[in-house]
């Protein structure tokens, strides 16, 4: 039992090890010609720009629901004015980026999955080769590239669109303008809590594309495999996200301690 | 670091100077356990027609996949036009890749994109063309190959025969000097597969070396100025189709006597 335990840890270090030697490549040939930027802007729009309703959706109701909640525990402290700071706190430094990453994880990270290795089953990638095209620049370098510009920005919005769902559900409750929702809101919030927590999603959306590029590359068995491969990048990236997810804000406690 | 070709072997010399365009130079490759291809030396010239024959996993589509640098051999050296493709890497051997074409058993168009933006790729890809240029020469190419009105469809609604041909036209958007084409008849139709057929003998007849894969005799004889018979993974026959039924090997002659595609 120990043994077999033992034997799955290593296997499971050994993937990771073998994805992050991927990603490594991949981070080493986005700066070697050719750029591939119409092949990156592309991607940037399928990523980022089709996930936009996704994502501000998703953060509006989330702001709707930690509006909700955050009323619920502050009033009985008597701190319903704190309700905009607590909401833009915990949106900001942790709902909102984590949130964004694990829905694009599932949005993206299974139609990256899905593609390249439909593409490999069908011999695509070896058509790419035959015709003079670096295969792994053109589809892995590209999409990553696009998951690690896409992620902040769209953590951005999530963050946005949060924060209007929760004044929409604050001042259906009790009325508190606008200016002064923002207000208390921002009161409490800096550069500090921003930067950081937001730019800590392009590692979520390098492991994102890395993943699911990865797994893409490796698909064997026909279109069984593409269907486990979509499955797999979906799981496989999220949990990266949730366990990097500890290591960055360590790492952001670490450099930036006011925010601890 | 790049090998020398044996001195003694005609593929030192440039194909495009009636020098064998391609050379397999005691190239061995396994699977596993499982020898695919074992010492193979084969040397094509340049401006023929060569059909690699055999049954079914004898290592026929990874000897051109061998050709064009998309596997490399465990021994031995593969050389195009006299440069050692299993020791080039990146810009090198994708110089290398744009003198030949190859055209995938199930044609691998990508289909994402149109039947004429597949064709039009690869000169997006490989030359600086304008737009204009590009839209012509990929439609010119596609005319070649009797799809002249199907540029803005997508793969996924022709048919099979269809799709081979807008996969040849791909493959010779660049106007390679080596046509690399695996069964070309596989799951078509007797017609379909003899047009197929004439357009490879028509790309030969302009001067392009084609290596065709194949287990369809009819279409070898055909095509083929020579042809050669792998078997577990050795070439066990050699020669023109006369030469091949006249083989000493009881399953050359019997290879050569049946008809059917597979």
């Amino acid at each position: 039992m120990t043994e077999r335990l033992g034997a799955a840890i290593l296997m499971a270090l050994a993937w990771v090890g073998e994805v992050s030697l991927f990603g490594l490549r991949a981070l080493k040939e986005a700066f070697r010609p050719p750029y591939e930027m119409a092949e990156t802007a592309r991607h940037l729009f399928e990523i980022g720009w089709r996930s936009v309703p996704l994502i501000a959706t998703s953060g509006f109701a989330i702001g709707v629901v930690l509006s909700m909640h955050t009323r619920a525990s502050l009033e009985r402290f008597g701190a319903e004015a704190m309700i905009p700071a607590g909401l833009a706190i915990a949106l900001i430094r942790e709902t909102g980026p984590l949130v964004t990453g694990l829905l694009l994880s599932g949005r993206v990270g299974a139609g990256i999955g899905a593609e390249i290795g439909a593409m490999k089953v069908t011999e695509q990638i070896d058509a790419l080769e035959a015709v003079a095209v670096d295969s792994f620049k053109f589809l892995a370098v590209t999409r990553i590239l696009a998951c690690i510009i896409a992620l902040p920005l769209l953590t951005t919005m999530m963050d946005f669109c949060g924060i209007i769902g929760g004044f929409l559900a604050e001042t259906t409750i009790s009325g508190m303008s606008w200016e002064l929702y923002f207000r208390r809101a921002f009161s409490h919030i800096d550069f500090d809590d921003f930067i950081p927590s937001t730019l800590k999603t392009m590692v979520f959306g390098m492991i994102i594309g890395t993943v699911a590029s990865y797994l893409g590359f490796t698909t064997t068995q026909g279109t069984e495999g593409v269907g486990r491969t979509s499955t797999r990048s979906v799981v496989y990236a999220s949990i990266l996200i949730i366990m990097s997810n500890v290591v960055l804000v360590k790492l952001i406690f670490f450099f930036f301690p006011e925010n601890a | 670091m790049e090998a020398v070709a044996p001195a003694e072997t005609p593929a030192n010399a440039d194909a495009r100077n009636g020098q064998p365009a391609i050379l397999l130079d005691h190239v061995t490759k396994k699977f596993g356990d499982r020898k695919v291809l074992d010492d193979v030396t084969l040397d094509i010239r340049g401006g023929t027609a060569f059909c690699l024959l055999g049954r079914s996993g004898t290592g026929k589509s990874v000897t051109l996949k061998h050709i064009i640098g998309l596997m490399r051999p465990d021994r031995g050296h593969v050389f195009v036009h006299g440069r050692d493709v299993t020791a080039l890497e990146g810009p090198d051997l994708a110089a290398v890749r744009r003198t030949m074409g190859f055209l995938f058993q199930n044609a691998a168009l990508f289909d994402s994109i149109s039947v004429g933006e597949n064709v039009a790729f690869p000169l997006r890809r490989h030359t600086d063309w304008p737009e204009e240029r590009i839209r012509e020469v990929a439609k010119a190419k596609l005319a070649n190959v009797g799809l002249e009105n199907d540029y803005d469809k997508m793969p996924a609604d022709l048919s099979g025969g269809m799709r081979k041909r807008a996969g040849l036209a791909r493959a010779m958007a660049l106007d390679p000097d080596i046509l690399l084409v695996d069964e070309p008849s596989a799951g078509l139709d007797p017609i379909t597969s003899e047009e197929i057929d004439q357009l490879l003998v028509g790309l030969k007849e302009k001067g392009t070396t084609l290596v065709v894969v194949t287990h369809d005799i009819p279409s070898a004889r055909h095509i083929g100025d020579e042809l050669a018979m792998l078997h577990e993974g050795r070439v066990i026959a050699r020669g023109t189709a006369e030469e091949l039924e006249r083989s000493e090997h009881e399953l050359v002659r019997a290879f050569m006597q049946s008809h059917g595609s597979g």
